[in-house]
Parts: C-alpha cells; sequence; structure tokens
C-alpha cells in the first residue's frame, strides 16, 4: 500500500519559486501524470518526491510514512530518468540488478529478478551488452526494467518516452501501460505530451506556472476543464473560447446567439467549447470559414467568430468553401464558461 | 584525395617541432648512452649500475614514487571530491589549493627546508614550546628517515594538486544523473563513490596517475634542497654524473633508465586502467 501525499510542498530557487503550495494526493496502485509545458515544475515537484531535491516548505508522505527528511533510497521507490541514466560502466545485466545489490539480496533472488523484468521488457537477449551498444529504446527498456526488479512501492517517470521516435514511442507506451498496471505499483508519470497523459493516466494533474490547475481523470480534464488554461493546452485543436455578453439573468448572447449560462455579476464572461462539439445548422454562432482542412474522417474549418479564430471539426461529407457563412450550433451540454479574469470555469 | 590528406597537413608542423626539439635530442642521448670515444658499448650502464650510489639512488627513487603517488592519490580524490560537491567558492578552494603548483619544485624545496632546518621554524617552534633544550638535525647523515619523510612532505604539499585539478575535470565530466540514479537504487554516499565515480574517473585517473608517477621517477629539486647528497635519488645522480665527475655517457645511460621506466610504468597503467571502447560514458 503506498498512498503518496503531498502536502502544501513549495520550492524556491533563490528569488524564483518554482512550485507554489502544492497539495495532490495520489491514491496505491494510481497512475498519475503530471502535465504541463516546459518550465512549469513537473520535474521539480518530482524531483521533490524522489528526494533529490528538498522542498522549501511542506510534507512529503508516502504510504502513511513522512519521507521528506528521508534520503531516496529509504522512500521505497524507484526511477526512470529522462536521460535513462543507464550506468555505462556496467553491462545490462548488472544495471538492472544494481539496486538489488544495494539491497544485499542472495545472487540467486538477483538473477531471477533479473531475468523476469527483461523478459517482461524483452530485453533478455541484451543482458551481456554494454549501454554504449544499445539504442534509445533499448537502454529506455533497461531504465524500466531497473527500476521494476526493484519491485517498488512507487515508481516515478520523468518523460521517459520523450527521446524517442513516435513510432516507438506509441509502442512503448502501450507496453508501459500494461507492464505497469500488472506490478500493481503507483506511478507518478512526468509528461509534457498531452497524447501520452490521457492514453496512461488514471488520472491527470494539469500544472501551469508552479501550480497544479486541476487534477482529474482524463475524460474530466478534457470534458470539464477547470480553467482557460486547462482548455486550451489539452485538445488538439484546443479548446475555443470567445467573449459572451450579458444579456439577462443567467442569460448570454456569443456570436449571436443567445444562451442560457451561469448567474454571475460580471458584464463579459467567456464561452468556451471543444472543436468537435459544434454542428453546422441553421441556427447558431455566426461564423465566415477562412480555411477548410479536410482529414479524412472529418474536415477542420477553421472560422471567423467575433473577429477571433475559431476551429470547428465538422463531418467530411458537409460541403463547406472558404467564404461560406455558417451557423455553428454548440451542443448544450459540452458548453463551459470561464471567468475573464481569474480564468478559472464558473 | 584532399579531404583525407588534410589532418595530416595540419598535424605536420606539430610532428616536425617533435622530431627536431624531441627525437634529435633523444637520439642523440641514446647514441651517448651506448657510446664511448666512438665506438659502441655497454660499459656506460655496466659503470652506472656498479656504482655504490646506483642501488641506494633507485630504491630510494622507487620507495618515493611507491610511498608518495598512493597518498597523493587518495589525497587528490578527497580534496577533488570536496571541491566538486561545494556550490559557491568553487572557484576559490580551487585556486588556494592549486597553489603550490605555482611555486617551482626548488622553491618548493627551499620552503620546507626553512621548517626543517637546524634553525628553522620547527626547531624554533618546539624550542619556544621547551619541548628541546637545542636545535634537533632533522636533516642530517645520520637521519635518513627524516629526510625521507620531509620529502614525501613536501612532494605531497607542491604536487598534489595537479592530480586533483584533473580529477575536478573529470568528476566534472560525469553526468550528475548517474549519481542521482544510484542514489535513488540505494547505494550509500560510499557505495556511490566506490561504484560510480571510481569507475567512471578511470580516464582521469590514469592521465593523474601517469603524469605523478613520471613527475615521481624525476624528483630531484626538492631531494637536493633537503637532503643533498645524504639521499640520492636517480636524477640526482644523473645530474651528478653530468656535472660533477664529467661523464655525459654515463649521465645519458641514467637518463634512459628514467625513460625506460617511465615508459614501462605509462604502458602498465595504460593497460590496467583501460576502459572498453563499449564502456564508456
Ligand atoms: N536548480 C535550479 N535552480 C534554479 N532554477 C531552477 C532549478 N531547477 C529548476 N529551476 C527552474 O524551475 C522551473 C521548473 O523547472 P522544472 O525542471 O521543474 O520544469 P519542467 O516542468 O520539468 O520542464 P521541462 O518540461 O522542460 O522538463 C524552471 O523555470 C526552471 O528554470
Ligand atoms: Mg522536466
Amino acid at each position: 500500500m503506498a498512498e503518496i501525499a503531498i502536502k502544501q510542498v513549495a520550492k524556491r530557487f533563490g528569488g524564483f519559486t518554482a512550485l507554489h503550495s502544492i497539495d495532490l494526493t495520489i491514491a496505491d496502485q494510481e497512475f498519475m501524470v503530471l502535465l504541463g509545458a516546459s518550465g512549469c515544475g513537473k520535474t521539480t515537484l518530482l524531483r521533490i518526491v524522489a528526494g533529490l531535491e528538498t522542498p522549501s516548505q511542506g510534507e512529503v508522505w508516502i504510504g502513511g510514512r513522512r519521507v521528506d527528511h528521508l534520503p531516496p533510497r529509504d522512500r521505497g521507490i524507484a526511477m526512470v530518468f529522462q536521460n535513462y541514466a543507464v550506468f555505462p560502466h556496467l553491462t545490462v545485466f548488472e544495471n538492472i540488478a544494481f539496486g538489488l545489490r544495494m539491497k544485499k539480496l542472495p545472487q540467486q533472488e538477483v538473477e531471477r529478478r533479473v531475468t523476469r523484468t527483461a523478459e517482461l521488457m524483452h530485453i533478455e537477449q541484451l543482458l551481456k551488452r554494454y549501454s554504449g551498444q544499445l539504442s534509445g529504446g533499448q537502454r529506455q527498456r533497461v531504465a524500466v526494467a531497473r527500476a521494476l526488479a526493484m519491485e517498488p512501492d512507487v515508481i516515478l517517470m520523468d518523460e521517459p518516452l520523450s527521446n524517442l521516435d513516435a513510432l516507438l514511442r506509441l509502442e512503448m507506451r502501450a507496453e508501459l501501460k500494461g507492464v505497469l498496471a500488472a506490478s500493481k505499483t503507483t506511478t507518478i508519470y512526468v509528461t509534457h505530451d498531452q497524447v501520452e497523459a490521457m492514453s496512461l493516466a488514471d488520472r491527470i494533474a494539469v500544472m501551469h506556472q508552479g501550480r497544479i490547475v486541476q487534477a482529474a481523470s482524463p475524460v474530466e480534464v478534457y470534458r470539464n476543464p477547470a480553467a482557460r488554461f486547462v482548455g486550451s493546452f489539452i485538445g488538439n485543436p484546443p479548446m475555443n473560447c470567445i467573449p459572451a455578453t450579458k444579456t439577462g439573468n443567467g442569460s448570454w448572447t456569443v456570436a449571436g446567439l443567445t444562451l442560457p449560462g451561469p448567474k454571475s455579476d460580471k458584464h463579459r464572461i467567456e464561452f468556451a467549447i471543444r472543436p468537435e462539439d459544434v454542428d453546422a445548422g441553421d441556427e447558431g454562432l455566426h461564423a465566415t470559414v477562412r480555411v477548410v482542412e479536410p482529414l479524412g474522417p472529418h474536415t477542420l474549418v477553421t472560422c471567423d467568430v467575433e473577429g477571433g479564430l475559431f476551429r470547428a471539426i465538422l463531418e467530411s461529407s458537409a460541403a463547406i468553401a472558404v467564404g461560406d457563412h455558417l451557423r455553428l450550433a454548440p451542443k448544450a451540454d459540452r458548453i463551459r464558461w470561464f471567468d475573464p479574469e481569474t480564468t478559472n470555469a464558473l | 584525395m584532399h579531404g583525407k590528406a588534410l589532418p595530416y597537413l595540419l598535424l605536420m608542423p606539430a610532428t616536425l617541432f617533435l622530431c627536431v626539439f624531441f627525437l634529435y635530442p633523444f637520439a642523440l642521448v641514446a647514441f651517448e648512452a651506448f657510446t664511448r670515444d666512438g665506438g659502441f658499448t655497454l660499459d656506460n650502464f655496466r659503470t652506472m649500475t656498479g656504482n655504490w650510489k646506483f642501488p641506494v639512488a633507485f630504491w630510494n627513487t622507487i620507495l618515493l614514487a611507491a610511498i608518495v603517488v598512493p597518498i597523493q592519490l587518495v589525497m587528490a580524490l578527497l580534496m577533488a571530491t570536496v571541491v566538486s560537491r561545494l556550490e559557491t567558492g568553487r572557484g576559490a578552494a580551487l585556486y588556494i589549493f592549486a597553489i603550490p603548483l605555482g611555486i617551482s619544485d626548488l622553491a618548493a624545496g627551499l620552503i620546507w627546508l626553512a621548517i626543517f632546518d637546524q634553525s628553522g621554524f620547527l626547531n624554533t617552534l618546539l624550542s619556544n614550546l621547551g619541548l628541546v633544550d637545542r636545535p634537533v638535525m632533522f636533516l642530517g647523515y645520520q637521519s635518513k628517515l627524516t629526510i625521507f619523510v620531509a620529502v614525501v612532505l613536501a612532494e605531497i604539499w607542491r604536487a598534489t594538486a595537479i592530480m586533483m585539478v584533473i580529477l575536478v575535470a573529470g568528476i566534472g565530466l560525469i553526468p550528475r544523473e548517474y549519481h542521482e540514479a544510484a542514489e535513488v537504487f540505494g547505494a550509500s554516499p560510499w557505495k556511490r563513490f566506490v561504484k560510480i565515480t571510481l569507475p567512471l574517473l578511470r580516464p582521469s585517473l590514469q592521465t593523474a596517475i601517469i603524469l605523478r608517477v613520471i613527475l615521481a621517477f624525476e624528483v630531484f629539486a626538492v631531494v637536493a634542497a633537503l637532503g643533498g647528497t645524504n639521499f640520492p635519488v636517480l636524477m640526482g645522480e644523473t645530474y651528478n654524473w653530468q656535472f660533477s665527475l664529467q661523464d655525459r655517457n654515463v649521465a645519458a645511460a641514467f637518463a634512459l633508465l628514467i625513460l625506460a621506466i617511465s615508459v614501462g610504468l605509462t604502458l602498465f597503467f595504460l593497460r590496467v586502467l583501460r576502459v572498453p571502447k563499449e564502456a564508456r560514458i
């Protein structure tokens, strides 16, 4: 049982605050992905959990034990580094066995675990090689095998797939998911790739400028972004945001369409909708088509709405040409509203 | 064709320089060592080894190297590790440790002479503390051991920094991730040093040891200042034969012997501390 609790953790580097008071609880055996743009503090948070960085304030608990004063080796964790950190002077076998030897496990047990994890990661034929004789993908497998061999409560991964080519990434992603689910460990996985995050995570914690903006299941994060940043960061193309003007109590006008919305004393708020959640019809937002991109299964249409860009994913059967005027009807249950000042969902 | 020849062309000046200023004098010395009065002979080597001072000088030199180099290696490793860990003041620490490097070996010998001399600092200190009644002869002809200890101290003081500088550079080349990975996978600081730092530092260790061993066999000025003729070493004997005994041929034989030892040990350390190509960083 290894629940991870991060309580009010902050990290300052000199005058720069990399993390502002982070609170996050990760359930036992949960796969948590930290997702965010470069420089938002994902690695810093992961390193604090690992014990490679000390928090400026706050507590880290793993499996009901406060660990922020413990060295990494006493935290029951294993880690996969971004550049793999496969020791160049040791064979693959000794790399995987490294942690086991440090634990002084009997040779028989070491061999059993190395063989088992090597088979799991399909590198059993590479055990005698050195890191310099491996491809990037193979090195990555060794790094994962080394972590799995520890049979840790918690595995931490910092962008483990970012150095692989697209195809290998897809393959490793699926494999990792299976292997980690079977190993019953709690996982924190750092990435800036939203597709990776969506496909792997039980829950995604979206980070922005040293804060966690939202921590929820992939579908929830996608469908119900807690802030404008989440809506625009996740989803490709991103969520559309256009201004809405108050026309009554709980009634708003958006690009010529009047919609029921949240009750607010603000005059203008933001209306947001995913590109795939609109239909072309007789009623809806007034839009002028700028670019049409047929993508096969559907067509991506970029329009002008209220003087701003608006992307819609429409059925490819619809005959649409540049310059056409469209009425785009949003699906009522997919509409989100944001406060323009705090950018939070209303 | 042009592209292939270019690197060699660029190496030409350096190669020429080496031939003129190294190989040629070397050939001259070798020639002198093996000739006397115009004919080929091994007499110079017989004279060299036959002299009663030769075994003393030979074993003194070896003993000195065998004691100084390991001590220096351990100290340099320790200092380099500490310096590499510093977050602030690293440059200053490196600079301070490296100060003895800027002092010539004769000056270093003289500094330590000023300490151990009959009227030196150590004697002054001891008599001021009332520990001795009259000055002690630390470096007299009967006290071979104290001379040896003084030379060892002076050598360590003088030339540890050169190993340290090489090792600091080497440690800096090891990516931090390896240490962190070892830390996460359960290695204590000592284990990290033994299992990660030392093996990955092998190329730098090799350079540092070879350089230091060669220097150790050329030890001369420090010994001359502290021991004079009471503590013969190979290089001192070379000097002796060349200038006091005016026999260039035997001096050349000594020079060749020192060269042979240096080359032999260099090859030995190149072999022992070799890093296989596939296991490099
Ligand atoms: N040792 C340090 N000293 C000073 N600033 C640092 C240090 N480490 C990280 N930072 C800063 O903290 C912020 C967060 O860094 P972090 O490495 O956690 O980002 P990240 O989210 O992992 O980004 P990436 O996706 O590029 O890896 C960055 O702005 C970075 O410049
Ligand atoms: Mg990072």
